[in-house]
């Protein structure tokens, strides 16, 4: 069982892609990550060697940030904003988009999803 | 697109040389200003500077956090007081 920064990698994927599994890996670091572990990146999951899992696992503590740590991390960049009282704080603050979007309609990913505006008529339906 | 570090920050020049005048005098007024889009550089810290919002100046106390931001982003230019009905209208009259 190949367990790295706290996170399962499912066993069946080639593991430049069960890397990505992690928080704060993508396609491109997962490439860099084997090759300085000198690692195949075609093999799967469930036939590195314990010798390969635990130097993949040295090469991503060593050099990134990932996991809880990087949460943290984005989390706190959030917070400063919303403590110096900036208007990207203030967006954040709202649940709104932050970088200039329409908000007249969409931003539903910011939103989440929508809520019935009291007093709001109805579209009339077809 | 972030500007080019070449040129390196946009700071309003003669407010940055009020407030470096300021610094050396040793004291502490607030400075009124439209200038919304300059950098706030470290010599800033420890002022409050009133920064235009189209309306009037708001006050704002720059802090160490602040560094690196625009003036601007500290007064914001709009002012949302909530989409109608009965909730709407008593918040406009409060304030």
């Amino acid at each position: 069982m190949a367990r790295i920064a706290g996170v399962d990698l499912p066993r069946n994927k080639r593991i430049v892609v069960a890397l990505t599994y992690i928080f704060g890996v993508g396609d491109s670091r997962a490439r860099k990550i084997l090759d300085a572990a000198g690692v195949d990146g075609s093999t799967r999951t469930r036939d590195l060697s314990e010798e390969d899992v635990s130097r993949l696992r040295r090469e991503i503590e060593q050099s990134y940030k990932v996991e809880g740590q990087l949460r943290t991390e984005v989390s706190m960049n959030i917070k400063r904003l919303m403590d110096i009282g900036s208007y990207r704080g203030l967006r954040h603050r709202r649940g709104l988009p932050v970088r200039g979007q329409r908000t007249h309609t969409n931003a539903r990913t910011h939103k989440g999803k929508k809520r019935a505006v009291a007093g709001k008529k109805a579209p009339p339906r077809k | 697109m972030p500007r080019s570090v070449k040129k390196g920050p946009y700071i309003d020049e003669k407010l940055l040389l009020k407030i470096e005048g300021m610094n050396s005098r040793n004291e502490k007024k607030v400075v009124r200003t439209w200038a919304r889009s300059s950098t706030i550089p470290p010599e800033f810290v420890g002022h409050t500077i009133a920064v235009h919002n189209g309306n009037k100046f708001v006050p704002v106390y720059i802090s160490e956090n602040m560094v690196g931001h625009k003036l601007g982003e500290f007064a914001p230019t709009r002012l949302f007081r909530g989409h109608g009905g009965k909730l709407a209208d008593k918040r406009s009259k409060v304030r």
